[in-house]
């Protein structure tokens, strides 16, 4: 090794290796979203169900995730769906992480952020916007669901739509139940199911 | 193919960028230059026709943006930190630091551009030659060939 070379991985060493300060991270992502160059942000938000990956378009929420969801996973499926300018900059969460702060508190009945439906399509749409109308502390049946849907027959499709919200507590899966009384399924698993019905009969 | 989430891009490569940026422009400047790279990647990012290089194509960008900076530090009146002279030849660089960097820095700093981009992508930034030739969009053999006249160079104003 030359002294020149020896020189080199000296200063080469003496370089920051974590990236650029967070001040100055966060100066981009302002920039970013003043330019619209930020397509979907997202933020972790701590719940009593587990941290949440929460994430918004321009246009409004998108996505909700429970942790047991792998966040490249659901970053990934975003990036073919929606964009791949997707970064975690979670000023723009701010007003979503508040209600669902004041939800999980018991405080808030009703959530106002804009919805982006861009992750769901057709029959699973018209599922999960009927199932948006539920109110708090209500429940429906499944056939209900898939009667307000365009399709009474279409109960298993129902079930599958259901499964399938990607924005799960806002759009309120859990508060659909089998005729019989029985909770049915929940893509977070049965017991968050429980724990929000619970939570929503005060 | 849909290229990955930005921020996984930036998670990978960030600090690779940010290393090649202080090395070239210096702490100072390496913010800004750092900022304006990922804004310009943004705005191509969703139209970008191929994601193998990624890393490569995040660097063509900042070096791009190293080359502006040093244009406008060259229009300003700003004396650069400049190797003391010895009869009109670079003498043997002092071992010191030059505003808390590397000497070293200065010196390859004053290459001509190519050789002078060319060795911080590779030293600084740590990359194959690969990748050295994706950021300076050129061949393998021209990538490894602007290193070696780099060094050489800085060799040869060492021994003189």
């Amino acid at each position: 090794m030359s002294e020149l070379d020896r020189h080199l991985a000296e200063a080469a060493r003496g370089l920051p290796v974590a990236g650029p300060p967070a001040e100055a991270i966060d100066r981009l992502y302002a920039r970013a979203e003043e330019e619209n160059l930020i397509d979907v942000a997202y933020a972790q938000v701590d719940s009593p169900l587990g941290p949440l990956t929460v994430a918004a378009t321009r246009r409004g929420l998108v996505r909700i995730a429970y942790p047991d969801r792998a966040l490249d996973q659901v970053l990934e499926r975003l990036a073919e769906a929606v964009s791949p300018r997707i970064l975690e900059a979670p000023a723009r969460l701010d007003p979503i992480r508040r209600e669902l702060e004041e939800y999980f508190e018991g405080r808030r009945k009703r959530f106002d952020t804009p919805i982006d439906w861009a992750l769901s399509r057709g029959f699973f749409r018209r599922v999960l916007q009927t199932t948006a109308r539920i109110e708090y502390g209500q429940v429906r049946t499944y056939r209900e669901i898939a009667a307000g849907a365009g399709n009474v027959k279409a109960v298993r499709a129902t079930g599958n739509g259901l499964g399938s919200n990607p924005m799960p507590v806002v759009v309120p899966c859990h508060r659909v139940v089998r005729t019989g009384g029985g909770l049915g399924g929940y893509t977070g698993g049965i017991e968050r199911k429980e724990f929000l019905l619970a939570l929503e009969r005060g | 193919m849909t290229p990955p989430p930005f921020q996984a891009l930036l998670d990978a490569h960030g600090a690779a960028v940010h290393r090649f940026l202080v090395a070239s422009v210096g702490p100072s400047e390496a913010d800004d230059c750092f900022q304006e790279a990922c804004i310009a990647a943004l705005r191509a990012y969703p139209r970008l026709a191929h994601t193998d290089n990624l890393r490569g194509w995040l660097l063509r960008i900042a070096q791009r943006k190293v080359i502006d900076a040093h244009r406008a530090r060259a229009r300003r009146p700003i004396p650069l930190p400049v190797t003391p002279e010895v009869g009109g030849i670079a003498a043997r660089p002092p071992p010191e630091a030059i505003d808390g960097q590397p000497a070293v820095w200065a010196q390859v700093r004053a290459l001509p551009e190519k050789q002078r981009v060319a060795v911080f992508l590779r030293s600084a930034a740590g990359l194959p030659y690969a990748e050295v030739a994706e950021a300076l969009d050129c061949s393998q053999d021209a990538a490894r060939r602007n290193v070696h006249e780099g060094l050489k160079r800085l060799r040869e104003e060492w021994s003189a």
